[in-house]
């Protein structure tokens, strides 16, 4: 399945994010949301991506968004991860059935069994307003999203 | 190899640069001086910037990843400061130098040696407007699709490949010979 694009009524799921708690999607509804899916805790481009989303999440703030990342990893590799990188954001836990989220955005590598990396941004009704996927190597860095927040914003205002 | 992404903002007046004004090549560094990656580039920056004398310029922009490296952001502060007695490039390498040691004391104790003025020092360590340019350096950065440290950027284009000097000496001098006039 191809990623999904702009203009595509987000998927709805509901996932662990923490041993005793589940986040779902319409939790988010009237705010502007991004998701991130990465492959795994713990490996080094991925703990790069975070890092760096980390530092950006009040730029990202300022634009009424919340932010949220994916991966199959489980709830208790979450916690020890997200402990470790002091991260400020809920890590989700595509872990069962594994990558039934991710697969529905199109953001699943069957091969791997991990989730691809891969960003979306959504507006307040949860439609997919940008979406990108790059290269499982490659840190797709912030500059995407906070242009996708930024033409939201605008637009918002325009109304 | 050379990415999409490109540099926002271009180097001007409030950067830290070395080399020649016009050189045909321009790199810029985002980088965090607490960052070990970064403190493996500092030596191979040094050599680029030997083996390309005359013919490159160096930028260097602070990307503290605060959350990650507590000490990041005094280690950009310190080196701002002492920017603003004429002796950042002095800072800069012995933050590199000695990046084990970036708590307050040792910063101080830096300023010390390069023997600037210690008060001035403190005072402008923590005024707004070098903390306005570590935010307005981060942020260029964020715009400029920095997706970690150190991230190059080689005349203005995000540099995506490995950063050993065998690697970043052949892009760099690929651009050279791009821009030599025919």
């Amino acid at each position: 399945m191809d990623l999904l694009q702009k203009g595509a009524q987000a998927p709805l799921f509901t996932l662990r994010s923490t041993p005793d708690q589940d986040l779902s999607l319409e939790d988010f509804r009237g705010k502007n949301l991004v998701l991130c899916f990465y492959p795994a805790d713990w490996s080094p481009v991925c703990g790069d991506e975070l890092a760096l989303f980390n530092e950006v999440l009040p730029m990202i703030r300022k634009h009424e968004a919340e932010f949220l990342a994916i991966s199959v990893d489980g709830v208790w590799c979450h916690q020890a991860f997200k402990k470790d990188r002091k991260l400020r954001f809920p890590l989700l836990a595509d872990f069962e059935p594994k990558g039934e989220a991710s697969r529905k955005y199109g953001a699943y590598l069957e091969k791997e069994g991990e989730s691809a990396r891969a960003l979306f941004v959504l507006d307040a009704q949860g439609v997919i307003q940008w979406s990108y996927r790059s290269p499982t190597g490659i840190n797709p860095g912030a500059d995407g999203i906070l242009e996708a927040l930024e033409s939201l914003s605008a637009k918002e205002e325009a109304v | 190899m050379i990415g999409e992404a490109g540099l926002k903002v271009p180097t001007g007046p409030s950067d830290h640069a070395q080399g020649p004004a016009h050189a045909p090549v321009e790199l810029v560094e985002y980088g965090d001086y607490q960052c070990p990656s970064c403190g493996k580039g500092y030596p191979i920056v040094k050599r680029v910037q030997r083996s390309m004398n005359g013919v490159l310029r160096f930028a260097f922009r602070n990307f503290p990843l605060t959350q990650q490296h507590p000490d990041a952001l005094n280690a950009a502060k310190a080196a701002e400061a002492a920017g603003m007695q004429g002796r950042y490039w002095q800072m800069h390498d012995l933050l590199f130098e000695n990046q084990e040691y970036l708590d307050y004391e040792s910063l101080l104790q830096y300023a010390v040696e390069l023997r600037i003025d210690v008060n001035r020092f403190a005072r402008d360590f923590r005024s707004p407007k070098v903390e306005k340019k570590i935010l307005s350096d981060f942020e260029s950065g964020v715009r400029s699709g920095v997706n970690g440290t150190p991230t190059f950027f080689i005349n203005g284009f995000r540099y995506d490949g490995d950063w050993s000097y065998y690697s970043l000496m052949q892009a760099l001098q690929a651009v050279a010979a791009e821009t030599q006039p025919v």
